[in-house]
């Protein structure tokens, strides 16, 4: 059963990552990123962790991914145009993906002493990753709490009207 | 058909797939001419690392790596916020979101 849950999600996850990048309308690429996103959490559930899976679907599909689809919207971003990019980013970039993912494949698939994952084992649940949690790395949780207050505040001063806006600065220009 | 049923998958599959799925992320961040659509790719980028993240927490049955991941998460989103209100800014200053044409860190 994990084999072909696993077949089946990874699948998922591949299939949306591949049609993020073929999709050219952005709002179609942000959908593919959703279902790559909740099948991460399909897979996160079967690797134990469940918090984590409750927690992807709520905060990146859920959250972050209507931030985008609501970015998307507000700037009605159209078709993208394809230009063939720089030459740098072809020559020398795409060499580089095919080296790192072939490195990395082979020194995961020959590395020694890593287990299987099978269905229900190894099960982390929400009270002890909380006991952990609010104990031992309470600092950095309060620490990120203050990171999200400030980028709150950034991002409110960025997208404030008129920031960085020739029309909105002469608008005020005007008006005064 | 029953051994299909009751088979274990291998943590190095979940490794592998978290290496394509970065790969893919890179991929789109070269392809890519649409700023919200390269910071699509930078998401699913930190999603692969999540998933290397929980592979290992699995395998070492160490709750920590969880709890990195929840710490990634709630940093990813601070990222997006930040990200989006920059990409409505430079789109209010450009009035493009092509990356090509956005080649200038100033007005």
């Amino acid at each position: 059963m994990h084999l072909i849950l696993f077949f089946l999600f990874a699948g998922f996850c591949l299939a949306g990552a591949i049609n993020l990048l073929l999709q050219s309308h952005p709002i179609n690429s942000a959908l593919s990123l959703i279902v790559v996103m909740t099948s991460l959490a399909v897979l996160y559930l079967l690797l134990g962790a469940e918090f984590l899976a409750a927690a992807q679907v709520i905060v990146y599909s859920g959250a972050i991914m209507v931030l985008f689809t609501f970015v998307v919207m507000l700037l009605n971003a159209g078709r993208e145009e394809r230009t063939m990019g720089s030459r740098t980013a072809r020559s020398v970039g795409f060499p580089a993906v095919v080296a790192i993912l072939g490195v990395i494949a082979t020194v995961i698939l020959k590395a020694q002493g890593l287990g299987v994952a099978s269905l229900g084992d190894g099960l982390t649940s929400t009270e002890d990753l909380s006991r952990i949690l609010f104990t031992e790395l309470l600092l950095p949780f309060e620490v990120t709490s203050v990171l999200i207050l400030i980028a709150i505040l950034g991002a409110v001063a960025l997208a404030r009207h008129g920031h960085g806006d020739p029309d909105g600065d002469r608008e005020r220009t005007a008006t005064k | 058909m029953n051994s299909l049923f009751t088979q274990d998958v291998p943590l190095s599959w979940y490794l592998v797939l978290s290496a394509a799925l970065f790969s893919l992320g890179i991929i789109g961040f070269l392809i890519k001419r649409n700023l919200i659509t390269v910071f699509m790719s930078i998401e699913l980028m930190l999603n692969a690392v999540n998933l290397s993240f929980v592979t290992f927490a699995h395998q070492w049955h160490a709750v920590k790596g969880q709890i990195f991941v929840f710490f990634v998460m709630m940093v990813a989103a601070a990222e997006a916020a930040v990200g989006l209100a920059i990409i409505i800014a430079v789109f209010r200053a450009r009035a493009t979101l092509a990356v090509d044409r956005i080649d200038l860190m100033k007005l």
